[in-house]
């Protein structure tokens, strides 16, 4: 079961650095992010019908997403039922932040996926004062151009790189890869580095656009 | 020196528990924390009311029998037993919260001591090796790499005392389990039954109402023994063999 955790946390982290690359198309300008919108649906198009490998992908990202909150809540409820007298006082060793934000940051991660979905995939509503017909890319800019779109962006990638963070390193040991003292750092080292180029690299497009270093045209 | 205890009375498993305030005086450094309980439950003797019960054996911090939370602090400030934490670890006026473990896989029976058989129960599920043991054997039949007995001894340090399941916000008894398999798992003789033990311990584990780990370290800091977290990664790691090679067995 949390091996379940730590296989769809681990898809996640592949999708997060692939969308990532993604996002960072729009520093090449408005053109190559649409045409990379584009080659997402039209890949494999002899095989799949249009959009029909995205949709897949979409498909399995749902599978795991199901699996990785029914999971963590499961073990949510679990701690709870085994302990249902608290301390009266109770100090913690070490917890840090990243560790005790794992469950209300993934409910607040949850939440923000949600208005982040509605925003640019199913609704596609447009905050912004710029035209954005038919095009991800001047969408994204008109968006990002309202400084609490990023506010919101922001807060969520710091949420996003805590729980990242635990999760990765957390991943590994329920694996069981983290084997001694040298091993254990090595995986926090690696969950450091990715939790720390996931937030920077979503962080910049929006922020580029808000300081105007990106502009529609 | 003088302190006040913040001290968990609880008249029995059904019954209703609070927090009770003793003031001490006179404590010396050099007492054990156990001993100044000693002092203040013969002032309560005295006194004629009911003294605190606390769980206590061998009093030198190898028997695992002892175990308090002290000020929110499994065992203390100190790594080590409460049993081998000394009064010198405080300072004069100092306030002091004493509670017992809380898990509901460790039920309170009474004040400070709890019923930890769910640990036994944990064992007997595959805490052990099948083999007609007889007399003792030559040493040098069996082979034992050093670096595998050495990790064997580490976790075997483990006294069974439950600070890692009482400092664990989930409550897991995972450092335990992981502790006896990595014992067991590293030796020669622990091999025919390995990928069942992990399966069997676990299922148990669960069963006893143990919350599940978060990977999150609480309990090795606790440990008065410092069994790493490394023994959590060999529980998983075979677990992930025992699955994948034996299929979930009833």
């Amino acid at each position: 079961m949390k091996m379940l955790m730590a296989v769809s946390g681990a898809l996640f982290v592949f999708y997060v650095l692939a969308h990532m690359y993604g996002n960072l198309k729009i520093f090449s300008g408005v053109e190559a992010f649409d045409e990379y919108a584009e080659h997402l649906r039209t890949m494999f198009t002899p095989f799949l019908p249009f959009g029909g490998f995205l949709w897949l992908f979409r498909l399995l990202l749902v599978a795991a997403l199901v699996a990785h909150a029914w999971s963590a809540f499961y073990l949510w409820s679990r701690a709870r039922g085994a302990r249902t007298t608290r301390y009266v006082a109770k100090e913690a060793a070490k917890a840090t932040v990243k560790s005790r934000m794992m469950r209300w940051g993934g409910v607040a991660l949850l939440l923000f996926l949600v208005w982040h979905l509605l925003q640019f995939t199913i609704v596609k509503f447009n905050v912004g004062s710029m035209a954005a017909e038919n095009s991800p890319g001047l969408l994204v800019i008109s968006s990002f151009q309202v400084w609490w779109v990023v506010l919101i962006y922001v807060l969520a990638l710091v949420a996003l790189g805590l729980h990242l963070y635990h999760g990765v390193w957390s991943a590994t040991q329920t694996l069981g890869w983290a084997g001694n003292a040298a091993a254990r750092a090595r995986a926090k080292t690696l969950a450091t580095v990715i939790a720390i180029v996931t937030s920077v690299g979503f962080a910049l497009p929006p922020l580029a656009i808000l300081f105007g270093i990106v502009k529609g045209s | 020196m003088n302190l006040t205890l913040k001290i968990w009375r609880q008249a029995g498993p059904k019954t209703k528990g609070e927090m009770v305030t003793y003031p001490v005086t006179d404590i010396s450094a050099d007492m054990s924390f156990l001993e100044m309980l000693d002092v203040l439950n013969e002032q309560l003797n005295a006194r004629g009311e009911e003294p605190i019960a606390f769980d206590s054996d061998c009093r030198e911090g190898i028997c695992g029998m002892c175990g308090l939370m002290i000020s929110g602090k499994a065992h203390g400030p100190e790594v080590t037993t409460t049993c081998q934490l000394h009064m010198r670890s405080f300072s004069d006026g100092d306030e002091i919260t004493i509670e017992p473990w809380r898990a509901d896989a460790f039920p309170v029976i009474k004040d400070l001591v709890v019923d930890r058989s769910s640990f036994d129960r944990i064992i007997q599920a595959g805490g052990f090796i099948s083999a007609n043991t007889g007399s003792a054997p030559e040493a040098h039949s069996v082979p034992v790499p050093k670096h595998h007995a050495d990790r064997s001894f580490m976790a075997a340090a483990c006294i069974g005392c439950g600070a890692c399941v009482a400092a664990c916000p989930n409550a897991s008894g995972m450092l335990f389990t992981a502790a006896k398999i990595t014992h067991l798992g590293e030796l020669p003789q622990g091999q025919p039954e390995r990928s069942a033990r992990v399966v069997n311990m676990l299922d148990q584990h669960d069963r006893e109402g143990f919350g599940g780990c978060t990977n999150i370290g609480e309990c090795s800091l606790a440990c008065p023994k410092e069994i790493p977290l490394d023994v959590i990664n060999q529980l998983n790691k075979d677990l992930r063999y025992a699955l994948i090679h034996h299929g979930t067995p009833e």
